[in-house]
């Protein structure tokens, strides 16, 4: 009796092992990694954006009359629980590449990955630029603009600025570190008449900010320079209206444009902020339009920047291996390197020298609007503008 | 007399806590093979006293001279290497181990094997725990959880524990505390008989007087942390002094001897 | 001047909320013994609910009356939890009920992002409290006045409530002494629910109040109850004044830590604790505890080495294991290795907290210096695979021997709390000294040689080392040290009255299980590729725990089974569902609830019940020929 129903369970599983491989056939399989869990307010927009394109993408007729499927996996947040996601989707479901991660550190862990077991990688968002330079390999692609471009887009409006004496405030850790180490390079450059008055460096996620925004005041720069994002920022913005620490300054801040991190500050956004983001009520291109009536009609929500990231990962994805015809890891970074494709931001490449796309970010003010913050005089910045120049990357980049 | 060595030796033994004498100016000797009760109404400072000589506690002032080692300031454990075994009110054992294993701790540690990683304990001293175990009677025992003993077998184990590291001293906490009659004359007995036949010398508190006054060779009586009376059984017990602490504290031994109640 | 009087300001607002919630959690623990991990959970749903009242009702009645209303609230659901959950391990180790209030924080941060949704939210600002007042040229923030108002009138209600009623009497007598007001006939049940009610009320208050400054978000509670345990751990638990004292202190030092030290504030906190835990254990307005509840056992059954037959399963069972890879896939053998990993670390927990009575909160300290130092040697120095896995263990042996000697000062709490301080001050180091340790973005790239890098050859070197680690760990359990580890634990009184020296003991047995955390932690690196500070982080330490608790805490060799059951389900959960914490913590709550024995401690103690009806009739009969 027993044994019956062990022979069935294995005929069952013998079975069901054939059909999935008759499936295996007719499908291409995109493995996706990211932190779900810890970081819901940013990957669910983004996973609502990968969702769309791979409808998209399957109603199109999919890749080379294959059909698209992505297997998407949580990491928790921890790199080591994404190495072991990364490690099930190419051994057990035997997918074609790797994509996605939020978290520069997970980005780099999986890119690590990539790199050791030869699998094609898609880094979303991560924006550290150890990515694709300090720590680049050849199975790494990147598909953000990365804290360097972001860094440089803003010096270029800084640099304008009549202030000289400047402050920083980063949360202290790598990705505060070197966004501040870039920007005070890049200004510096340009502007070697200012001067560094003072930098605070709270704890990420644990900022105290009466006291660091005293301690800031008591400096008293002309402008500042800001990296804190979410809950951090709003405890920031807070105490600094309060006491009036923006009254009169300039403040230059990363991604604080993105409809992610403005949206929670509601009435207290505070106005004339230079910043990065994404003002997706203001952008008036038809590849936009298009990406943004298809989504509000499927979500019945607008989109925030991880939307976007989301939605051009699967594009770039599906494109690159419709024109590698071929799921072998070399020919995938053959047929990316130099590949150029549209998005809703205009088209895009793939650089050879360092894998980084192309994919630019929008630079405005911060300002007030019926009780929201909004981007104004907000202009798209190419990414292919912002990057150093190629003899600087070669440096930058380990010899493959 | 003099032919017997000195023990122990306390010299003006003082100790008070926020301006409360527990104890004041004892001084005592102990010899080998001596059996010495310390005894005193609750508050006397017997356990005080118990613990300066033991290491658990500091004197303020004072001297105790064990084997002809100044031991004030000295950690128990050191006290003890010096060979003094010792028993508590409330018995002290290791539960999870079987009673032969907690005899066998006590020998590792006499051994100074305690740092050895790699041997096996259950070899270890095997037979000389046997040994301990037998002179307390506790032999058919051995490979029971300690856990599970009646409380006057927890009391003779502890006493083999006592034993391990061949003591020529015992310091006994109201050794026959929370037992039945029958159980203290036996286990005072064989403490006497083992003391006599080792010639170690031993020190007890105890509030049972049937015990003190059958066992002890010679009594201390501690009264609000002085010693107020030294003697055989019988100095003491005829003490006028004695007996208005005793009777003003309603506790008359002779009563509670002829009742034979416990504590 | 003025500034560092605005900026001395600041810190007491700051100190309010910390207040609050702190002197929830002393009051707590003052009469129930009971940590309460679910405290910072308790402070988040403060806010969540504050947040939700306060958009609903406008004015300044909608805005005050939420905050109270939403404290009353949570506080109802702090009752509900004592009754159902609490109750039930009052008498179970301390270890058990901070595992347990663990479980609860986890449950309830997946529970906010399923009803709030996941979005920062930000909270109305209070009415009448807007703006700021000028002082010499500097901004105070009205409301931070307000605050630093609150806290004293809080610390004075409470003063009241315990000095001059009948339950405040009661309370007080519960903390000197539990059984003494069990035995006065008082209804301990609802004077331990009104306690817990009242310690909740607090936290949650603290949250709510926090809405008009700070944003409502999932990761509050965790942010809270670490700096909480800081205050309590300083101020001494079970003392409001202490949890006053040590809030106002620990925000001044974050106020005025960033204007000396920028880069470390965070350390310099932890640095704090851990010297007032060594100085005065019991924090500065605490009572040092009667004794320590002297082991995290419940049961009296001896241990024994394996009989022959077991030897024969044990083998047969690795050879088995061994066989692994001529049927399975790289992916189940690289879960495998990982699994392997976790039973080494687990092991190395168990060996302290089993055998040693040692639960320590940070263990994860020591994974994570053997991972480091492997990644320093195999990158830094470009060693070989063996020589680094040889030798990265040895930066855990550091650590271990220099944070251990401190640890092992305490016991109890206190120890739990002290090697947490630690584990958090390596966290900090490795989080925040970049160009060391490559901070958040951590140290890539330490794959293994080519001897090991295949799957299979990795699985079988991680298993081999992990029998290895096992074997070794249960003879030094049956050696004479082992037996002295279980002896000061056991009974520190009768250890020390028999010449055992009980900290050296200790710490030696922490150095040992802080080694073996660090080959573990050595394999971890390579098995991974890369090191990151999350492998020091408290996540690991308690999912070590949980290992060990699953396993059962009383068994030997228990943390082996318990590794591979919660290995396996954690990987497998987390691949499969987004709502990985509250499985996770929901199953840690049930395992304490209903089998504190863990999987081996539970057969164990089947198999002796067993075997006891079949030997007590012979025992009672030898028992009274020999009482004869």
């Amino acid at each position: 009796m027993r044994r019956r129903h062990l022979l069935g369970a294995g005929l069952a599983i013998v079975v069901a092992g054939m059909a999935g491989n008759a499936m295996a056939q007719s499908e291409i399989k995109i493995g996706e990694i990211n932190s779900y869990s810890l970081l819901p307010a940013f990957t669910e927009p983004y996973r609502k954006g990968w969702q769309l394109a791979v409808e998209e993408i399957n109603a199109a007729g999919g890749i080379n009359g294959k059909k698209l499927v992505v297997i998407s996996k949580d990491d928790g947040g921890k790199p080591a629980d994404a190495t072991t996601a990364a490690n099930e989707l190419v051994s057990s479901e035997k997918v074609a590449m790797l994509a996605g991660t939020f978290l520069s550190n997970i980005g780099l862990a999986v890119s690590d990955f990539a790199n050791q077991k030869k699998v094609f990688f898609l880094a979303a968002e991560p924006l550290t630029d150890a990515i694709t330079w300090s720590k680049g390999n050849r199975y790494t692609f990147r598909l953000r603009p990365s804290n360097y471009m972001q860094a440089a887009m803003l010096v270029e409006e800084a640099a304008k600025l009549p202030a000289k004496r400047w402050a920083t405030i980063a949360p202290n850790y790598e990705y505060g570190q070197s966004a501040v180490a870039v920007f005070k390079k890049l200004m510096s450059e340009k502007r070697p008449d200012i001067q560094w008055v003072d930098e605070q460096w709270p704890p990420q996620g644990k900022i105290d900010a009466g006291p660091v925004v005293q301690a800031v005041a008591s400096a008293n720069p002309e402008a500042i320079l800001n990296v804190t994002f979410g809950a951090d920022l709003v405890k920031l913005v807070r105490e600094g209206n309060t006491r009036g620490l923006f009254k009169g300054r300039s403040v230059v801040s990363f991604l604080t444009g993105e409809p992610e991190y403005l949206d929670p500050l509601k009435d207290e956004t505070p106005e004339g902020w230079i910043v990065t983001g994404y003002p997706w009520y203001d952008i008036k291109t038809p590849d936009h339009d298009k990406f943004l009536k298809a989504y509000q009609a499927k979500f019945n929500d607008y989109p925030r920047l991880g939307s976007i990231v989301g939605y051009q990962t699967i594009k770039a994805a599906a494109a690159i291996l419709a024109k590698a015809n071929s799921t072998d890891p070399e020919k995938l970074i053959a047929a990316t390197e130099g590949l150029s494709m549209p998005s809703p931001f205009g088209e895009i490449t793939f650089r050879k020298i360092d894998h980084q796309s192309t994919l630019g970010a929008f630079v405005g003010k911060t300002a007030l609007k019926d009780g929201k913050g909004v981007m104004v005089n907000s202009v798209y910045r190419k990414g292919a503008d912002y990057l150093p120049s190629d003899a600087e990357v070669e440096k930058l980049r380990p010899k493959d | 007399m003099s032919m017997v060595p000195t023990l122990l030796s306390v010299e003006n033994l003082s100790k008070s806590y926020g301006g409360v004498h527990a104890v004041r100016s004892v001084s005592f000797e102990l010899r080998a093979g001596e059996i010495l009760a310390l005894i005193g109404p609750n508050g006397a400072g017997k356990s005080t006293c118990f613990d300066m000589l033991n290491g658990q506690n500091m004197p303020d002032s004072g001297r105790i001279t064990l084997l002809g080692e100044d031991t004030v300031g000295r950690k128990p454990r050191a006290i003890w290497r010096l060979g003094v075994g010792r028993t508590f009110q409330i018995t002290a054992t290791f539960p999870t181990m079987t009673v032969r294993e907690n005899v066998q701790v006590a020998l590792v540690s006499y051994g100074r094997q305690l740092f050895n990683l790699w041997g096996s304990t259950a070899a270890y001293a095997r037979g000389e725990a046997g040994r301990l175990l037998e002179l307390v009677g506790m032999g058919a025992y051995a490979e029971r959880p300690c856990g599970e003993l009646a409380y006057g077998d927890l009391k003779r184990l502890e006493l083999a524990i006592a034993l391990a590291n061949q003591p020529r001293l015992l310091l006994m906490d109201e050794p026959t505390a929370g037992m039945a009659p029958r159980e203290r004359i036996e286990l005072m007995r064989l403490t006497a008989r083992i003391a006599r036949e080792q010639s170690i010398g031993v020190l007890f508190t105890e509030h049972d007087m049937d015990v003190v006054f059958e066992h002890a060779d010679r009594i201390l009586v501690l009264n609000r942390g002085s010693l107020i009376a030294e003697g055989s059984p019988e100095e003491v017990r005829g003490n006028p002094q004695v007996r208005a602490i005793y009777l003003g504290e309603g506790l008359v031994y002779d009563a509670r001897h002829r009742e034979g109640a416990g504590a | 001047m003025a500034f560092y009087f605005v900026q001395f300001l600041t810190g007491l607002a700051s100190a309010a909320s910390l207040f609050l919630v702190a002197s929830g959690l002393s009051i707590i623990f003052g009469v129930t013994r009971i940590v309460n991990f679910a405290h910072g959970a308790f402070y988040m749903l403060g806010a969540y609910v504050a947040f939700t009242l306060t958009e609903r009702f406008s004015g300044a009645l909608g805005f005050w009356g939420g905050i109270v209303v939403a404290a009353l609230i949570v506080a109802a659901v702090g009752v509900l939890v004592e009754m159902v959950l609490l109750r039930r391990i009052y008498h179970a180790p301390e270890l058990f009920q901070l595992l347990a209030t663990f479980g609860l924080t986890l449950m309830v941060q997946d529970i906010v992002v399923l009803i709030w949704g996941p979005d920062d939210l930000l909270g109305r600002r209070a009415p009448g409290f807007r703006g700021a007042v000028d002082f010499f040229g500097q901004n105070i923030p009205s409301y931070d006045l307000f605050l630093i108002a609150l806290s004293p009138i809080v610390l004075g209600i409470l003063w009241l409530l315990f000095q001059r009623t009948r339950w405040g009497v009661l309370v007080r007598a519960a903390t000197q002494d539990r059984d003494m007001v069990a035995a006065l006939g008082v209804n301990q049940k609802w004077l331990f629910t009104s306690v817990f009610a009242l310690g909740v009320f607090l936290a949650a208050l603290g949250g709510a109040l926090q809405i008009p400054r700070d944003a409502v978000h999932h990761a509050l509670d965790l942010r809270i109850i670490v700096e909480v345990f800081v205050v309590v751990v300083i101020g001494g638990l079970g003392s409001i004044i202490g949890a006053f004292v040590a809030a106002v202190l620990v925000s001044e030092l974050n106020a005025f830590g960033i204007l000396i030290f920028p880069k470390i504030s965070i350390i310099l906190v932890f640095l704090v604790m851990a010297v007032v835990l060594i100085v005065r254990p019991w924090g500065l307005f605490g009572k040092p505890e009667a004794a320590a509840r002297r082991t995290p056992g419940l049961t009296v059954n001896p241990w024994r080495p394996l009989t022959s037959g077991e030897r024969l399963m044990s083998i047969g069972a690795l050879a088995l294991a061994a066989m692994l890879p001529l049927f399975a896939g790289n992916y189940a053998l690289t879960v495998g290795s990982e699994i392997a990993i976790f039973v080494i670390f687990a092991a190395s927990l168990h060996f302290l907290m089993s055998v040693g009575g040692l639960a320590s909160f940070g263990h994860a300290a020591y994974f994570g210096l053997g991972a480091y130092g492997v990644a320093f040697l195999a990158k830094a120095a470009g060693l070989p695979m063996i020589v680094s896995l040889l030798l990265g263990p040895l930066l855990g042996l550091l650590g271990a021997a220099v944070f251990g000697f401190f640890a092992v000062q305490l016991s109890g709490v206190y120890f739990a709390m002290l090697t947490l301080a630690f584990a958090q001050i390596i966290w900090s180091i490795a989080f925040q000294w970049v160009t060391v340790t490559g901070g958040d973005n951590g140290i890539l790239g330490v794959w293994p040689d080519n001897w090991a890098s295949s799957p299979a050859s990795f699985y079988w070197l991680s298993l081999g080392i992990a029998a290895l680690v096992a074997t070794v760990l249960r003879v030094i359990v049956f050696s004479p040290f082992g037996f002295a580890l279980r002896a000061t634990r056991d009974s520190p009184l009768r250890s020390e009255a028999i010449g055992i020296n009980g900290k050296r003991v200790r710490w030696t047995a922490f150095v040992i299980a802080g080694t073996t955390a660090g080959i573990g932690g050595a394999l971890f690196a390579y098995l991974k590729g890369s090191v990151f500070p999350d492998s020091v982080g408290i996540s690991l330490s308690v999912d070590a725990l949980v290992m060990v608790l699953l396993g059962g805490v009383e068994t030997v060799s228990g943390a082996v089974i318990g590794a591979i059951v919660f290995k396996a389900a954690n990987i497998w959960l987390v691949s499969q569902t987004d709502l990985s914490k509250l499985v996770l913590g929901g199953f840690i709550v049930l395992m304490v609830v209903a089998f504190p024995k863990g999987i081996v401690g539970t057969l164990e103690a089947l198999r002796n019940r067993r075997r006891s009806t079949d030997t007590k009739s012979a025992l009672a009969t030898s028992r009274v020929e020999v009482a004869e």
